[in-house]
């Protein structure tokens, strides 16, 4: 602020009919939107630059013209993704696996919050803390064992794990679940107890309890789980990679990568658009739903 | 209330034996530990076994036949990679860590400074690089990067700027990596810090301000010591993350050129997935272990502190 106000001292006094502290104020605001449009530039290039390259042909790409300008803009890449068969296949995988996680995410946490937030039992504290721990427990620590056991299920059950798309099924929940339940609990736990004392004295079910009353009351937070669910599991990476190899079992972050990037020409108009036409589908619910969102992410450090 | 409930039926259950089942399922903890069961099935076969497995995994042989004890532990540290490996990766988490908090609390100050119609817009748009996967924007980074088609070389170049190896050289390519964690991480500490900044009560702003302390004392004495908790425990959520972190060095170096820009999960990844080497990979990750424990426990204490509080 120091600095800010000796600037304002050395100008002319524009518009007289401010006083001092306004005109602090004024300058203080020029400046925040002076480097708020520097930070908003730095922190869209990449999107933005997604989208100039995409709309390209590859000859254009190829004449090495200014990257930051499309001189023949054209749809093609779109068009021609949006009727390839192995693209829409990483579409329909990815989409599949994250509306399923999603559903077997809230099916696993909401009533294990439930439980855990107010029907205490024998270790329920522990278990706490253990959801929690489980959450900072990394992918990465785990992907080799679990390949591993796949592995040994395979020798066992003759049930091959590995290499078919479903089992992403199996591995994605591991990374949604903890943290869900996590700020279940969290919302579950600011909601009344008078509430659910009413309900079970007239005779209602812990699970009409849950059903009737928690659900509703806590919609917002069980959206924002939703949605968290949702971008991780759109977004995984790392599982895809390790357990799926064949073009047909890929999602589409596996599948963009590995197959659009062949050998060593890159077709960068495509995988530029195919990676945009990937990034959509989170975007589109951030734009919509942002509060959510933003409640879901701030939730894990404030709630609990 | 509800014990009372429960204890009734209990006094009961001595006279029809036969409906005892039905009343232990009936009871409280049984269905709380019911509704919980999922749960802690999918924790203990999916995370906590295969952690532990992990552990044996890392002392057998390359074809898993025999086990080898600490061989596969003391073969890493006689490896030069393996070094290069804990360097690149501590260098990596603490740098990207520091900046994106500073880079986020900064941003947050911004936009906690404009009049709060605007403030939604801005903070929607700021957020953008957290919302698209990363192995999505990190595409978009690596054409940025390009050895012949950079743009940035590109927009260098008018200045006369000679081209830059983004990716081609060690230093640059460590450098590159760690610019696209910051660029993916800060907006998700500038929303933590933008939260925080809101819930300074801004009589202790108003007091400073007739104190007459400078905006430096004012953050120092005031925002800083407020937001303490909360800066501590993103910058620890952060570091784990960012610690653990597969996607950005996969897509954007493969962890070359050379090895020189390989963490621990890139290198394990390659070691025992593409390399078909399980244990030492197993090994590899175990590393990322005790910094993340430590991390952990801070977390931990922190959260139980806070609940106490409450």
């Amino acid at each position: 602020m120091a600095n800010v106000s000796a600037i304002a001292t050395d100008l002319p006094v524009a518009r007289p009919k401010y006083g001092s502290m306004n005109r602090d104020r004024i300058w203080a605001l020029r400046w925040s939107y002076f480097f708020l449009v520097l930070f908003a530039i730095f922190f869209l290039l990449p999107p933005i630059y997604m989208l100039i390259t995409s709309l390209k042909t590859s000859a254009e790409i190829s004449a090495a013209t200014n990257p930051w300008w499309v001189f023949n803009p054209t749809l093609d890449n779109y068009k021609e993704l949006l009727t390839s068969n192995s693209y829409l296949t990483y579409f329909r995988n990815s989409a599949i696996v994250s509306v399923v996680v999603v559903s077997i995410t809230m099916l696993i946490s909401v009533p294990a919050a439930f439980a855990l937030a107010r029907m205490k039992f024998w270790g329920s504290a522990t278990l706490a803390t253990g959801v929690f721990l489980t959450y900072l427990i990394p992918e990465t620590l785990l992907f080799i064992p679990l390949f591993k056991m796949f592995a040994i299920f395979n020798e066992w059950t003759g049930i091959a794990l590995i290499n078919r798309w479903w089992v992403l099924l199996i591995l994605y929940p591991t990374l949604t679940v903890p943290f869900c339940t996590w700020i279940m609990i969290g919302y579950f736990a600011s909601i009344p107890k008078e509430l659910d004392e009413a309900a079970l004295i007239d005779g209602a079910t812990w699970m009409q309890t849950l059903t009737k009353i928690f659900i509703p009351v806590a919609l917002p937070g069980l959206i924002a789980a939703t949605i968290f669910a949702f971008t991780v599991s759109w977004a995984q990476f790392l599982y895809p990679l390790a357990f799926t190899t064949s073009a047909d079992q890929l999602v589409l972050p596996v599948g963009i990568i590995t197959s659009l990037i062949k050998g060593d020409v890159f077709n960068w108009g495509q995988i530029m658009t195919g990676a945009l036409l990937g990034a959509a589908p989170p975007l589109i619910i951030y734009a919509f739903l942002m509060d959510y969102y933003i409640a879901g992410l701030t939730a894990g450090a404030t709630k609990g | 209330m509800v014990d009372a409930t429960i204890s009734a039926p209990a006094s009961r259950q001595m006279a029809r034996p036969q409906s005892s089942l039905r009343k232990t399922m009936q009871r409280k903890s049984t269905i709380a530990f019911l509704m919980a069961l999922p749960l802690i099935l999918m924790i203990v076969i999916l995370v906590l076994y295969p952690a532990i497995f992990s552990i044996h995994l890392a002392m057998l042989n390359k074809s898993m036949e025999r086990f080898v004890g600490w061989n596969n532990f003391t073969f890493l540290f006689g490896r030069q990679t393996f070094w290069m490996v804990v360097q690149q990766s501590c260098v990596f988490a603490i740098t990207a860590v520091l900046f994106k908090a500073i880079i986020g609390f900064i941003v947050a100050h911004f936009v906690h400074n404009i009049p709060s119609k605007g403030q939604r817009k801005w903070r929607g748009m700021l957020l953008v690089p957290w919302v698209i996967p990363p192995a999505m924007s990190c595409l978009a980074w690596l054409w940025l990067f390009d050895p012949s088609y950079s743009a940035f070389n590109w927009v260098l170049a008018l200045f006369g700027v000679g081209p830059i190896p983004w990716t081609g050289d060690a230093n640059w390519a460590r450098f590159s990596v760690i610019l696209v964690n910051i660029w993916i991480g800060a907006p998700f500490f500038m929303i933590m810090y933008l939260a925080a900044l809101k819930s300074v009560p801004d009589q202790l702003y108003e007091a400073a301000k007739i104190d007459g302390a400078s905006w430096w004392q004012v953050i120092w004495f005031i925002t800083l010591p407020m937001m303490r908790n909360i800066i501590a425990i993103t910058a620890l959520f952060s570091l784990i993350v960012t610690f653990a972190n597969f996607d950005i060095v996969r897509v954007l170096t493969a962890g070359g050129p050379i090895d020189m820009t390989h963490v621990f999960a890139t290198w394990s990844f390659r070691v025992g997935i593409e390399g078909g080497d399980l244990p030492l990979g197993a090994t590899v990750s175990l590393f990322m272990v005790p910094i993340l424990s430590v991390a952990a426990i801070f977390i931990l204490r922190d959260i139980t502190k806070r609940g106490s509080e409450v």
